[in-house]
C-alpha cells in the first residue's frame, strides 16, 4: 500500500502525522494550564479536586510529547539531531520542567514526601508556565529559524553561543510562548467546567475564562498577524531562497489547510461563547479547535516546499521535509505502524468517556485510597 | 578535533541518567505483573483480602512508576541533545523502534494506568482487571522496543551505510526486530526485572513478618505470588543469560573476553567461577591474568560456542591478531577503516565538484573497506578493549546474585507453602537484606552490556567519541550536575515515600 507512494508523498504523510501530534499536544496542554490555576481553589479540598482532575490526564500530555519526539527521531532524524543537539540549553530547560511534573502529582500528598506539598505544587506551576512557554519558544523557532550549519557529513555546527537560549531574544518567539501559556490556561478553565462537580469552582473557572481569553486573544491576533506577514524560506531542487509572505502564500495555495485553520479558530471562539453561557461540553469544541489550529500551523511550516527549520546562518543548511527525513524503507515501515493510530485514539477515547462519564467530586477523592 | 573531556562528560551524563532510570524500570516491569496476578486472584475468588494485597502493592507501583517516567523522558531526548551525530547516523533505524514504542506501548500504559488507579469505582471489576493487565503488557512492550533498538547497536543488522546521506539506513525491518541480540537482551532484561520485583515483594513481606505478627496473612499471600513468579522467571533468566552469552560470543568477542578476564585465547576455555584480576596486568604482557581463581573447565567454550573444545579468542588475539585461528588484528582493521574514511571523504569532495568518475572510484574503494569504517576513527589497537576490571567484576557479581536469587525463591516458596515462614527469622532477614541486591544485579547487567561494548556506540561502525554533539564541555558539565542533584533528590523522595507507605502498612509509627 505505502510502497506505491512517492518518497515525497511519504514525507508529506509523516509531516502530517508529526503535525497532528503537535496539534494534539497543544490541546492536551490544558493539563499544564490547569497546573497554573490551583489558586482557583478556596480550600484544601478544592485544591485536591483540581489536582486529581488534572492528575488523571497528565500522562497523556507527557506521552504525546514523548511520541512527538520519537516520531521526529524516526521520520526526520536530521531535525532531531540539529534541534535537540543545537538548541541544547533550551531543550534541557524544557526537559527539567517535565521531569519535575512527572513526580509532582504522585508525591505531592504522600506522607513524608521529603520536599513538602508546597514544593510539588510549585513544580506543577513551573511546568505549567515555564515549561509551556519554552515549548512555545521552541515551536516558534521553527518560524524564525536558528543559527546552524551542516557539513558534508550532515554533522551540525551550532553558531549560537547560548545553545538555543538565544531564541529567547526574539520577540516573536516570546510572544508565541506567552500565547501558549494563556491558551493552556483558557482550555483548563473549560476542562474544569466540564469535569468538576463543584459549583463554586465551576463558577470561578467560568469567570476566569474572560481574563484568560482576553489576554490570549490579543496575543493570538499579534502572533497570527506576524506569521501571515513574515517571510519564510522556500526551496526548489536544493536551492533555497527567502519568500516574502511565505506562510500567507502557503495558506492561500493550500485552501484545505486554510480551511482547517479557520474552522479551528471558529471552534475555539465558539467554545468560549458556549462556556460563558454555561455549556459544559464546550471543552470538546475548544480542544478540537486547538488541535486543528496547531495542525494547520505546522502544516504551513513543512508543506508547499517550505523549509520548516530555516538556518539563519547558512540558508542552504535549512531543513525541509525532504532533506531531513528518514529513508524510504523507514518511512514505509513506519507508515504501516501508523495504521495503529486510529486504534490507539479509539481506546483512549473509550477510556476517557468511561472514566469521565460522571463529574469528579470531593467526596470521591476523599474516599479513593489511590487519589493524589 | 574531538575533545576527550566532552566525550567523557557526555558519556557520564548518559550513564548517570541510565543508571537512575534503570533503578525504577525493573520494578515497573515485574511489579505490574505481580499486581495483575494478585488482582486476578481477587476477581476470580472474590476474596477481599486479595484486594487489600493488590491495593497496597499497586500504590508502591504507582510511586515507582512516576519517577521511572520522569527519568525516561530524559533518555529519549538525550539521544538528540548529547549525541547529535549519533542521532543522525542511526536515526533511520533507531528512531523507528522508539516511535513504535510510543504508539504501541506508552499510550497503552498511560491510558490504562488511569483506569488501574482511579477506576476502582468507575468501571466494572473485569474491565479494571483488564486495564491492570494492559498496563503490565504496555510496560513490557515498551521495554521490547527500546531493547530492539539497543540490540541493534550491539549488533547492527538489516542496514546499509549510505554515503550520500552519511548515515546507516534500514534495508530490512524484520532483520532489525528479529536480531538475536535484541530478543535475547529483551528476554534477559525483563526476566531480571521480574526477579527484582519478586525480591522487592518478598523482602518487604519478610520485614512485615519480622515486625508484626498480625501481618502474617498479608505477607504470606504476597510471598506466595512473588516467589512463584520469581522462581519461574529466575529459571528463565538463567536460560536467557546463557543465550545472551552465546550472542555476545558470536558478535562481540572482545566483550566476552573482558567479561571473563581472558587475555590469551584457548581451546576448551574455562569459566572463572571466582577470581581476583591481577591489577597490574596489561595487554600483551606476560604477567598472570589473575591473583587467584577458581575455574570450571571447558565451560566458556560451551557457553560461547556450545562446543567442549571451541577456541575462545582472548583480548590479546583480538587486539594483536592470531593467524593460526584466522583472527585479524585491530591494527589491520584500523588501517582498512582509515581507507574507508578517506574514500568517503574523497567521494563527498568529488560529488561536490561534480566529478562523477572520481566519485564512482572513491565509492568503489569505500565499499571495499566499508565494514571497517568505525575502526578508521580509532587511534590505537588497544582502544577496542573495554575496561576489563569493571566488565569482569560486574559480570561475575551479577551471575552470583542471579544464583542467590534462585535459591532464595525456592526456600521462601517452600516456607510459604509449608506454613513455616515465621519459624526461621534468619531466612526472613536474608530475604529482607536482599532487597537492594535485585536492583544492584540489574545495574551490573547494564554495566556489562554497555561498558563491555566500549568504545562503540554502534558496534564496529561508530565509536562513542564520534557520536557526541559538538557542544562546550561546560554545558554538559552543568547539566550533568543538575541531573545528578535532581535525580538524587527525587530518589531520596521516592525511598522516603515508599518506606513510609510500608511502615504505615506494617503498623509501625512513622
Amino acid at each position: 500500500m505505502f510502497e506505491k507512494l512517492s518518497t515525497y508523498a511519504l514525507q508529506e504523510y509523516w509531516w502530517f502525522i508529526v503535525s497532528l501530534l503537535g496539534g494534539l499536544f497543544l490541546f492536551l496542554t490544558f493539563v499544564q494550564g490547569g497546573q497554573t490555576k490551583l489558586g482557583l481553589a478556596g480550600n484544601e479540598e478544592q485544591k485536591d479536586l483540581i489536582v486529581n482532575a488534572l492528575g488523571r490526564k497528565w500522562e497523556l500530555t507527557f506521552t504525546t510529547l514523548v511520541l512527538f519526539g520519537g516520531a521526529l527521531f524516526a521520520a526526520f532524524p536530521l531535525f532531531y539531531a540539529v534541534s535537540f543537539g543545537g538548541a541544547y540549553g533550551l531543550w534541557m530547560a524544557i526537559l527539567f520542567s517535565f521531569i519535575i511534573q512527572a513526580i509532582a502529582y504522585e508525591y505531592r500528598k504522600k506522607p513524608n514526601n521529603f520536599f513538602g506539598q508546597k514544593v510539588y505544587e510549585f513544580f506543577l506551576f513551573l511546568n505549567g508556565t515555564v515549561g509551556i512557554f519554552l515549548i512555545g519558544v521552541a515551536l516558534a523557532s521553527l518560524f524564525t529559524g536558528a543559527a546552524f550549519k551542516l557539513d558534508d557529513m550532515k554533522h551540525m555546527i551550532w553558531l549560537g553561543s547560548m545553545r538555543g537560549l538565544e531564541a529567547l531574544g526574539n520577540p516573536f518567539n516570546i510572544l508565541f510562548g506567552v500565547m501558549m501559556v494563556f491558551l493552556a490556561r483558557l482550555n483548563a478553565n473549560l476542562y474544569f467546567m466540564f469535569i468538576l462537580d463543584d459549583p463554586e469552582l465551576v463558577e470561578k473557572a467560568k469567570k476566569a475564562i474572560k481574563t484568560d481569553f482576553a489576554i490570549f486573544l490579543v496575543l493570538f491576533l499579534a502572533v497570527a498577524g506576524w506569521i501571515l506577514s513574515m517571510s519564510g524560506v522556500g526551496y526548489e531542487q536544493n536551492k533555497f531562497f527567502v519568500v516574502v509572505h511565505k506562510y500567507l502564500n502557503n495558506f492561500l495555495e493550500m485552501p484545505l489547510v486554510l480551511g482547517v485553520f479557520v474552522v479551528g479558530v471558529g471552534l475555539l471562539l465558539g467554545a468560549v461563547v458556549m462556556a460563558l453561557k454555561g455549556v459544559k461540553k464546550a471543552f470538546w469544541f475548544s480542544s478540537t479547535g486547538i488541535t486543528m489550529v496547531g495542525l494547520s500551523l505546522l502544516l504551513i511550516l513543512g508543506y508547499n516546499h517550505t523549509a520548516y527549520y530555516p538556518s539563519i546562518a547558512d540558508i542552504g543548511s535549512s531543513l525541509t521535509i525532504e532533506n531531513s527525513s528518514g529513508s524510504r524503507v523507514t518511512l514505509i515501515t513506519m507508515s504501516y505502524v501508523s495504521l495503529m493510530v486510529p486504534f490507539v485514539v479509539g481506546y483512549i477515547a473509550y477510556v476517557w468517556r468511561l472514566m469521565d462519564s460522571k463529574p469528579l467530586s470531593e467526596d470521591e477523592i476523599e474516599h479513593d485510597v489511590m487519589s493524589y | 578535533m574531538i575533545d576527550p573531556t566532552l566525550v567523557d562528560w557526555s558519556r557520564a551524563q548518559f550513564a548517570l541518567t541510565a543508571i537512575y532510570h534503570f533503578l525504577f524500570v525493573p520494578l515497573t516491569l515485574g511489579l505490574s505483573f505481580i499486581v495483575a496476578i494478585m488482582e486476578t486472584l481477587y476477581v476470580t475468588t472474590g476474596d477481599t483480602k486479595w484486594k487489600e494485597v493488590t491495593l497496597f502493592w499497586m500504590k508502591l507501583f504507582g510511586i515507582n512508576f512516576a519517577i521511572g517516567l520522569a527519568t525516561g523522558i530524559i533518555m529519549e531526548f538525550e539521544f538528540g541533545t548529547n549525541w547529535a551525530n549519533y542521532s543522525w547516523f542511526v536515526g533511520d533505524i533507531f528512531g523507528a523502534p522508539l516511535a513504535i514504542e510510543g504508539i504501541m506501548a506508552f499510550f497503552l500504559e498511560s491510558t490504562f494506568f488511569a483506569v488501574m488507579f482511579f477506576g476502582w469505582n468507575r468501571v466494572s471489576k473485569k474491565f479494571h482487571l483488564l486495564s491492570t493487565w494492559l498496563v503490565a503488557i504496555g510496560s513490557n512492550l515498551s521495554a521490547l522496543w527500546i531493547l530492539v533498538a539497543n540490540g541493534w547497536m550491539q549488533h547492527p543488522v538489516g542496514m546499509q551505510f549510505n554515503p550520500e546521506t552519511a548515515r546507516s539506513e534500514m534495508v530490512n525491518f524484520w532483520e532489525v526486530i528479529f536480531n538475536p541480540n535484541a530478543y535475547n537482551k529483551f528476554l534477559h532484561t525483563i526476566s531480571a526485572g521480574y526477579i527484582t520485583s519478586a525480591i522487592f515483594v518478598v523482602a518487604i513481606s519478610a520485614w512485615f513478618l519480622l515486625k508484626n505478627e498480625k501481618m502474617k496473612d498479608f505477607a504470606k499471600r504476597s510471598i506466595l505470588v512473588a516467589t512463584s513468579f520469581g522462581l519461574i522467571t529466575s529459571a528463565y533468566n538463567i536460560l536467557t543469560g546463557d543465550n545472551s552469552a552465546y550472542t555476545v560470543a558470536q558478535n562481540q568477542p572482545v566483550k566476552l573476553a573482558a567479561m571473563e578476564g581472558l587475555y590469551q585465547g584457548k581451546k576448551g576455555a574455562e569459566i572463572v567461577a571466582f577470581g581476583i584480576l591481577n591489577p597490574d596486568k596489561k595487554l600483551g604482557d606476560k604477567q598472570e591474568d589473575f591473583l587467584f581463581q577458581i575455574s570450571i573447565p571447558k565451560a566458556l567454550s560451551i557457553l560461547g560456542y556450545h562446543k567442549l573444545d571451541a577456541y575462545v579468542a582472548g583480548m590479546n588475539d583480538l587486539v594483536y591478531g592470531n593467524k593460526e585461528h584466522g583472527i585479524e588484528s585491530a591494527a589491520s582493521k584500523i588501517g582498512k577503516g582509515k581507507k574507508a574514511v578517506a574514500a568517503l571523504k574523497a567521494f563527498k569532495e568529488a560529488k561536490k565538484q561534480g566529478d562523477i568518475q572520481k566519485a564512482s572510484s572513491a565509492l568503489a574503494q569505500f565499499r571495499q573497506y566499508e565494514k571497517y569504517m568505525g575502526y578508521g576513527f580509532l587511534d590505537k589497537p588497544e582502544e577496542i578493549v573495554p575496561p576489563v576490571q569493571i566488565t569482569f567484576y560486574s559480570f561475575h557479581l551479577m551471575v552470583g546474585l542471579g544464583i542467590w536469587f534462585f535459591v532464595l525463591m525456592i526456600v521462601m516458596l517452600y516456607k510459604a507453602m509449608t506454613g513455616t515462614l515465621t519459624k526461621t527469622r534468619t531466612w526472613l532477614k536474608l530475604a529482607f537484606y536482599s532487597l537492594p541486591l535485585g536492583f544492584l544485579a540489574n545495574e551490573l547487567g547494564w554495566i556489562v552490556a554497555e561498558v563491555g561494548r566500549q568504545p562503540w556506540a554502534v558496534q564496529d561502525l561508530l565509536p562513542v567519541k564520534m557520536a557526541t554533539t559538538h557542544i562546550s564541555t561546560t554545558s554538559v558539565m552543568i547539566t550533568f550536575w543538575l541531573f545528578a542533584i535532581l535525580f538524587t533528590f527525587l530518589l531520596i523522595a521516592e525511598v522516603k515515600i515508599m518506606a513510609t507507605q510500608i511502615r504505615l502498612k506494617g503498623g509501625e509509627n512513622v
